[in-house]
């Protein structure tokens, strides 16, 4: 009675299999690039796809949202790239700029060439083949994790960004990935490591069209002494997409990292951030913000590692839910025995905008050492009666003054962005959706 | 590393010194024959004199039990239990069901008199005791004595061992047993449905406020037996009844499995207070033997605005596997947790709450307080939810931790589930270490570091201890300060 029991492979899990068939010959990399994908795959699909009965997906049950996969493109038509002009965000920032339409790179819209100094953007089908295997392997990060064993299997096209030692890159590296056109499926995989006392800021977007698009994107960061990065996300998918994506980062003493991220797009997206504190005194703050509307589902997952002494991490998560949308936050922070000295707090608050909205939160804590402080808190509610009624009693209408009310909730949150453009235009997008709600 | 070494020593001798009921009371038992199979549970049930309607109920859960598979979720760790190389039943031989105090066998009132558990009700009467509560005292599978039967008679309360209310109160146990806890609820509750063997039974009718408190103390004495209660507590319309469990267990080399079964049911402005001090042997220093305190506790507040409250000190035991929890279903129901759990040695203990709001205006709070030292691992568990017609659903949650050393783990994994935009939950959580300015500041006043210690400790689980009836209170401070001997230094 040892016999695994295995049930019926999905009619996604198969599709993915029969994909995976289909694509391996023409993925970047030499042999040992072949041989990693092959064992992430196997990985993969020794499991399936994970469902409410595996712990870190309980609330996300993917085999239940992801019917079937999409195809993979081949080669990107003209017609799709002319399509995504009009879908790129962030379009009066000046940053540079490389564009992904379906998960392929989109030369004619990439500054490619125009890095300032100190920088160097490699495509990743050019590093595999100049025998860079480490673009497929992401320490730090399970490698059984699905979105991440998937990502490593079929990452088609992607960068890897390194920035030389003590090279403080201003503009701003912005990273647009555009869904359009018929349905497909896009791996992205962005690398990145910043040199001791460098800094860098890396902007990802990601739009498209309201297709069933599949996305699982993947960006690594590596962060040497006292480097400091920010990181800021836009994931502004079109509202029929899936959106699987990772975030892992690797830091090393005294770095500092911000990331700030506002999900407002896709029927169902998953954003799963894995940091490993490997240097002692290095510091990571962490926010989120989401709306969700109609039937969508946000999923926030984060794994903080603490394995050096005297570090700090602060998590601030918001998300604001109407109609019968429903959010997910899952985090944990792990205090290794040698992390004497964390400082460790995290903090998730949902607001319930309509009676069938639902929030679910764990906030988990592991600490194995004991000189420490850490905490965690997790909040949910709907608006504030009173608040409301002050406002209106000043002659707001309900509507501008509950408007007000969760501009002010995700505020918190888009404040901390340093960059002035950058903010705007994610404040902008935040009042779209409390225009529509959708 | 002479330094070390002696941390050690110091460690080892405190614990065994530490736990003082480890004595074994030589009494020869009867007991089923090892393992587990239809005719053990046919045997549990003849022991009892029970109906058939009984046996088919734990026959079913047999059945269903073979079928299932432990959980292996909790962060626990140990080795794979042999269940065919259990007893299931044990009882004293010389054990017919006494009719007065002086049937006893003198041994078992020598055992409880050790364990200060006053089974004789002229000694309290004679005012050597401050106050009365009346006691079951279950000794392994069978319910020694209980106390003041008479007296709580007079008000219409019943509280009897459950094998009695078996076959006096059919109708009640039909009613209620396995509706709080269904015998398919899980792994170990299901294995308890199939052979428990006793426990409390207490029925407060309507309106009555139970006129002292009630108390249960379980002793496991004999080796290789698991012991599988079963208390069921009804609290009628507007009853009210605060009931105490306490636990001993003699120190053995093997571990040994206590898997309970707790059912509490509050209907319409009933309240039902319930108070553990669990202190079953926690295993030597090393971690060998000590019990397996694999237990499911559930109330259910059937009624409008009902109320539940569990209160726990968790002390002892080598596993602790253990959440108290609350269905509040009536409207306007309140469930309460409050629980200090400690773990020194290599204790470990996965233990929590479950708030499950299904009625409208149903309140919830949350007070956990987990202490690790030593190597042991403490884990909050914990639930919240709020079900869709659960209109105004409030909940606060604060779980606090600290640790003491650097060898010792302390996690918090708690769940949060709205469903309802009118639901309002809080949870905070904090871990952290005794401050060297706390302990300096109370150490330049003169106290010794151990006694700096105990006092910021007894300050952090303040807002639990407040909530205990007041011999357990005293108790229960009396515990927390031995279970953390030793770790300081």
């Amino acid at each position: 009675m040892n016999a695994e029991v295995r049930p019926i492979r999905t009619a996604a899990e198969s599709g993915l299999i029969e994909a995976f068939e289909a694509a391996r010959a023409a993925l970047p990399g030499g042999e040992t690039a072949a041989r990693l994908r092959e064992d992430a795959f196997r990985a993969f699909a020794a499991k399936g796809l994970p469902n409410r009965r595996v712990e870190e997906w309980k609330y996300t049950d993917l085999r239940a949202i992801m019917r079937e996969a999409r195809p993979l493109v081949v080669t990107l038509s003209e017609a799709d790239v002319a399509a995504s002009r009009d879908l790129l965000p962030f379009g009066d920032v000046d940053a540079v700029r490389i564009v992904f339409v379906n998960g392929r790179l989109a030369p004619s819209l990439s500054q490619l060439n125009d890095a300032p100094e100190g920088i160097r953007i490699v495509l990743l089908a050019d590093a595999l083949a100049a025998d860079a295997q480490h673009a497929l392997l992401l320490e730090g990060a399970p490698a059984d994790n699905a979105a991440i064993a998937l990502n490593t299997a079929f990452a088609s096209d992607g960068l890897m960004i390194s920035v030389d030692e003590g090279v403080s890159v201003v503009k701003p590296i912005h990273v647009a990935n555009v869904q359009t056109g018929g349905a497909h499926a896009a791996y992205g995989r962005v690398l990145v490591s910043v040199g001791k006392g460098a800094s860098l800021t890396l902007v990802e977007s990601h739009s498209g069209d309201p297709a069933g698009h599949q996305t699982n994107t993947l960006i690594g960061l590596d962060l040497a002494d006292d480097a400091k990065a920010t990181h800021l996300k836009l994931q502004d998918e079109g509202l029929g997409t899936l959106h699987l994506a990772t975030f892992a980062a690797r830091l090393a003493a005294r770095s500092a990292l911000t990331s700030v991220s506002l999900s407002s797009g896709a029927a169902a997206a998953r954003q799963q951030v894995f940091l490993a504190f490997k240097g002692e005194k290095a510091t990571a703050d962490i926010n989120g913000a989401g709306f969700a509307g109609g039937r969508r589902h946000l999923d926030s997952t984060l794994v903080i590692h603490h394995e050096a002494p005297g570090c700090a991490s602060r998590e601030l998560f918001k998300t604001a839910l109407d109609g019968e949308a429903r959010s997910v936050f899952q985090g944990k922070i792990v205090v290794q025995p040698v992390a004497q000295k964390t400082d460790g707090k995290m903090m998730a608050k949902a607001l319930l905008l309509s009676n069938d909205a639902e929030a679910d939160a764990k906030p988990e804590l592991e600490i194995f050492a004991d000189d420490v402080v850490c905490g965690h808190g997790a909040t949910v509610g709907a608006i504030d009666d009173e608040l409301l009624f002050y406002l209106m009693s000043r002659g707001l209408p309900k509507a501008e003054a509950e408007a007000l009310l969760v501009q002010a909730f995700v505020g918190e949150v888009l404040e901390s962005v340093e960059h002035d453009q950058l903010r705007d235009a994610l404040s902008a997008r935040a009042e779209r959706w409390l225009r529509e709600r959708d | 590393m002479p330094a070390v070494q002696e941390t050690v020593a110091r460690v080892r001798s405190i614990d065994v010194d530490q736990y003082k009921y480890g004595f074994v009371t030589e009494i020869e038992s009867d007991r089923a024959e090892k393992g587990l199979t239809e005719d053990t549970v046919r045997f549990i049930s003849a022991k009892k004199e029970e109906p058939e309607w009984m046996l088919q109920w734990r026959l079913d859960a047999y059945r269903r039990w073979r079928t299932m598979t432990e959980p292996t979720w909790a962060r626990v760790d140990y080795p794979p239990i042999d269940y065919e190389e259990l007893y299931y039943y044990s009882a004293p031989k010389s054990f017919v069901a006494p009719k007065t105090l002086d049937d006893v066998d003198p041994e078992l009132l020598r055992t409880y008199e050790k364990l200060g558990i006053p089974l004789r009700e002229q000694e309290v009467l004679a005012g050597v005791e401050q106050r009365r509560v009346a006691v079951d005292a279950v000794f392994d599978s069978v319910s020694v004595a209980t106390t003041f039967k008479a007296e709580l008679a007079r008000a219409g309360v019943i509280f009897c061992p459950i094998s009695e209310a078996i076959r006096e109160h059919p109708e009640l146990v039909k009613k209620y047993l396995g509706s709080v806890v269904p015998t398919s609820d899980n792994f170990f509750a299901t294995l308890n449905s199939a052979v428990f063997s006793d426990g409390s039974f207490v029925y407060i009718p309507k309106g009555v406020r139970c006129p002292m408190e009630l108390s249960t103390y379980f002793r496991i004495n004999e080796r290789n037996t698991g012991q599988f209660e079963r208390t069921l507590i009804i609290a009628d319309e507007g009853s009210y009844v605060s009931y105490l469990e306490g636990c001993t267990a003699p120190m053995r080399d093997e571990n040994q499995l206590h898997a309970a079964v707790v059912e509490l049911v509050a209907l319409d402005d009933a309240e039902i207070k319930y108070s553990t001090v669990q202190n079953w042997y926690p295993g030597d220093a090393e971690g060998k033997g000590g019990i397996y305190n694999f237990v499911t506790k559930r109330g259910d507040c059937r009624g409008k605005n009902s109320k539940i409250s569990w209160t726990q000190v968790e002390t002892g035991s080598a596993i602790t596997w253990k959440y108290p929890s609350c269905i509040l279903r009536g409207d306007g129901s309140r469930g309460e947790f409050y629980s200090i759990a400690i773990s020194n040695g290599r204790q470990q203990v996965d233990s929590g709450t479950k708030m499950i709001h299904l009625g409208r205006n149903t309140t919830s709070k949350i007070i956990s307080k987990g202490i690790s030292a030593g190597r042991s691992n403490n884990t909050y568990r914990g639930l919240v939810s709020a079900h869709r017609k659960a209109t105004n659903a409030r909940n606060f949650t604060n779980c606090d931790s600290l640790l003491i050393g650097d060898k010792c783990g302390a996690h918090t994994v708690p769940y949060l589930e709205a469903k309802t935009s009118t639901a309002v939950f809080e949870h905070e959580a904090t871990t952290s270490k005794i401050s060297e300015d706390q302990k300096f500041y109370c150490q330049q006043r003169g106290l010794s570091e151990e006694e700096a210690v105990a006092l910021i400790v007894n300050g952090f689980v303040k807002d639990v201890l407040q909530q205990l009836p007041m011999e357990f209170a005293v108790e229960a401070q009396k515990l927390i300060s031995i279970s953390l001997e030793g770790s300081v230094g």
